[in-house]
């Protein structure tokens, strides 16, 4: 294995020095469209479009510079201002991870701005929307650009927040508000396990840079490591969406469908993959343990996401599983080692492209259908929306593998690294992309094929141009990029420097047996789809289905689960701390105060308000007193 | 000789406490009031005669001066009792209550 080359400060004057700009546009529009308000409202989505493109014309930039140095200097970093003195400054660090990250946020990001200015032009509050937008920009960019883990932490609290606000952007809708909610605090249990690993990092080593991390690493113990890898898992987990932190995924579909695409797709749900394959070199080494944790976490969430798209009828739904899937196979990827990351990061690029196409496919449909989800009641929708059919059809192909789309070549090499590597978990996801083969074929053939089955104020239409138009790049994107990508192993050359890679380079077998068999168990599961919902007729209501359909339409219980095991036990907690405050704290104080009162209440009846009545136990009193002091003999 | 004294000093004393405790005319109160005051005053003579000091003496001079003092206010209040009130009882003036 070779390791990743070493971090040197940039001192060249060239576009890298002022890589913060990417960040800095995109804010900088976030700040003028909601600082300005309403003001802005008429060109206010422009300006949002403007920054994003800005931004990526920067990245395009910094990239083209970073290719021109020799391989030895490929990891730059930027000092930018000292942010807390003696423990982490500002900086960028610009190297192939980052700038890739920052082509693919840039890029497909634009692309999907573009597209919400068609999408959103009927809602009141677009320039808001854009305004999110940006800063959700801004904030990924400095996850995958800062060179330290207190600039990524914050990069990624900004993610969490902007995915809150526009998960929830209709916060009118109260299941938007909810989903919102529930999104941002399952990101928080996530962002719990990134805090602790930092702050043993910290503890560990004194430092959060990246460049400085490497040297001192082989100084702690192998349990720290692990303790940190797993802590950085749970966080990894908690942005990607991977198990047990997946269900605010499939709820955060409430949000305008360019959010689904840009956020549940090309970008946020992969700063998990991000952090596992950057802290890789440090805390992740191949056939560790935490290593090993991450490709199980992958194997697993690929065939919970594969199962729960199988049962949905909401297309975004369905999208959203498949999305959870999708990032299961990049995990296992990444949990393999420099062996994996070239296909964890190569499919995160090829899924960023077809999985947007994908879901600004499924909102050009139900842009044309009313804003009907339920693809119980599309069908034969592909002679009204021939453009929407067909790029949806390339993104199609792409992600169940078909030969020679963006999805075969990184798919299957994450597949045969797998395979190879860790047998059983290679061969679930080899049963994982049979699953993709049907739940995708489901949605093509429900939505687009047979018979129609819409509702009667339904005029399916082909949407306007700014609309298409992203969809056709996307799919070009679809088409090429993986081919582009994995033959000849050219990402994972340009990768190298960040991330190391292994001893041997892996050569791509298009007749591999895992490569055949994944052929063969997509071609089954589309044939089977084609049976079930393309020959026969597909019921308007969904029907009951057997317990494994029920089983996955409740999102495996997931939801469940969780309510069980965490939301009634805490709120018998808050109930019994009710309880003991009502009865226990307010019954002493409240007692108190009314054992006074009833006590003076009787005892105020002693005033009589009768002159005589008082003289005459003054008169008393003097009586008693004198008798008293009588008695004993002080007189 | 003092036991008479103090004997006739008790019997006043006594009839004004009665007085006080019976009588609801505002003034009549007042007035056995005074004559609990001048028993008291009777006793302090009598005690400083006996023990032939003058102490006594000047206690009951000063009794008498909180008296006078007394009697200005209290009657000033009585009177306006009364003018409020149309009633001189004690019995009636009674809105301080619980």
């Amino acid at each position: 294995m070779e390791s990743p080359v070493e971090i040197a400060q940039y001192t060249a004057g060239g576009v890298i020095g002022v890589s913060w700009l990417m960040i800095a546009l995109p804010l900088l529009g976030a700040a003028v469209l909601l600082v300005l308000g309403r003001i802005t409202d008429r060109w206010g989505h422009l300006l949002g479009v403007a920054m994003s493109l800005a931004s990526f014309v920067v990245a395009v930039l910094a990239f083209l510079e970073l290719v021109g140095l020799p391989e030895a200097q490929r990891r730059q970093a930027v000092f930018l201002y000292e942010f807390i003195p003696g423990m982490a400054d500002m900086g960028l660090l610009i190297d192939p991870l980052s700038i890739s990250f920052a082509l693919l946020i840039t890029g497909v990001g634009s692309l999907i701005h573009i597209y919400s200015v068609g999408y959103m032009s009927h809602d009141s509050d677009r320039r808001r929307f854009f305004a999110y937008l940006n800063l959700f920009v801004a904030a990924m960019l400095l996850l995958v650009l800062a060179d330290n883990y207190v600039g990524l932490f914050i990069g990624w609290e900004g993610v969490g927040l902007a995915s809150y606000l526009l998960i929830g952007f209709w916060q009118f809708k109260p299941s938007a508000a909810v989903a919102a909610k529930k999104a941002f605090i399952v990101n928080r249990v996530g962002d719990f396990g990134l805090l602790v690993g930092m702050f043993v990092i910290w503890s560990s080593f004194g430092t959060f840079a990246f460049a400085d991390l490497g040297a001192k690493v082989g100084t702690a113990s192998q349990g720290t490591i692990t303790a940190i890898g797993l802590l950085l898992l749970l966080g990894a987990c908690g942005k990607s969406a991977q198990l047990p932190l997946q269900s605010w995924l499939l709820d955060a579909m409430e949000g305008p469908t360019p959010v689904s695409a840009l956020i549940h797709a090309a970008t946020m749900v992969t700063a998990g993959v991000y952090l596992v394959v950057r802290s890789g070199a440090f805390f992740f080494e191949p056939g560790s343990p935490q290593a090993l944790a991450v490709a199980i976490v992958g194997a697993a969430t690929l065939l919970a996401g594969a199962i729960i798209g199988c049962a949905k009828d909401d297309i975004k739904k369905g999208l959203a599983g498949s999305t959870m899937s999708q990032i299961g196979y990049m995990m296992l990827g990444a949990g393999l080692g420099p062996a994996g990351y070239a296909f964890a990061i190569g499919h995160l690029f090829t899924h960023g492209f077809f999985k947007a196409d994908l879901f600004l496919g499924a909102g050009s449909v139900m842009h044309g259908m009313n804003d009907e989800v339920d693809m119980r009641k599309y069908g034969g929708l592909r002679k009204y929306m021939p453009l929407t059919f067909a790029t949806f059809m390339v993104g199609y192909l792409a992600i169940i593998g078909f030969p020679l789309l963006s999805g075969y070549f990184t798919k299957d090499g994450i597949i045969e690294t797998a395979v190879h590597l860790q047998p059983v978990l290679g061969w679930l996801a080899v049963l994982g992309a049979g699953i993709t083969g049907f739940y995708m074929s489901r949605m093509v053939f429900m939505t687009f094929f047979g018979e129609k089955r819409w509702a009667d104020d339904a005029h399916p239409h082909e949407s306007p141009s700014v609309m298409t138009i992203p969809l056709i790049v996307l799919s070009i994107g679809s088409v090429f990029l993986g081919g582009y990508l994995i033959l000849s192993n050219r990402l994972l050359l340009f990768l190298s420097p960040a991330v190391g890679r292994p001893e041997e380079l892996p050569e791509f077998h298009f007749a591999s047996v895992p490569g055949l068999a994944t052929l063969g168990l997509v071609a089954v599961g589309a044939g089977f789809a084609w049976m079930r919902y393309g020959r026969a007729e597909v019921p308007v209501l969904a029907p009951r289905g057997s317990f494994v359909t029920a089983f996955a339409r409740r999102d495996l219980y997931g939801d469940a689960l969780n309510e069980s095991l965490f939301m009634r036990p805490g709120q018998w907690l808050t109930r019994i701390a009710v309880f003991l405050d009502n009865r226990g704290i307010d019954g002493v104080v409240n007692g108190l105060a009314a054992g006074i009162g009833g006590t003076s209440g009787r005892l105020r009846r002693v005033q009589t308000g009768f002159a005589r009545t008082y003289a005459l136990s003054i008169l008393i009193g003097a009586a008693l007193l004198t008798g008293a002091l009588l008695l004993v003999g002080n007189i | 000789m003092t036991a008479h004294y103090l004997v006739l000093s008790g019997l006043l004393f006594a009839i004004g406490a009665m007085g006080v405790l019976i009588r609801r005319n505002a003034i009549v109160v007042f007035m056995c009031v005074e004559l609990m005051l001048n028993a008291c005053n009777l006793a302090f003579v009598t005690f400083a005669r006996q023990h032939g000091n003058l102490e006594g003496q000047i206690i009951a001079f000063f009794v008498m001066v909180v008296a006078a003092a007394e009697v200005v206010v209290g009657l000033a209040i009585i009177v306006t009792i009364f003018r409020t009130r149309r009633s001189a009882s004690v019995d009636d003036a009674n809105l301080l209550k619980y």
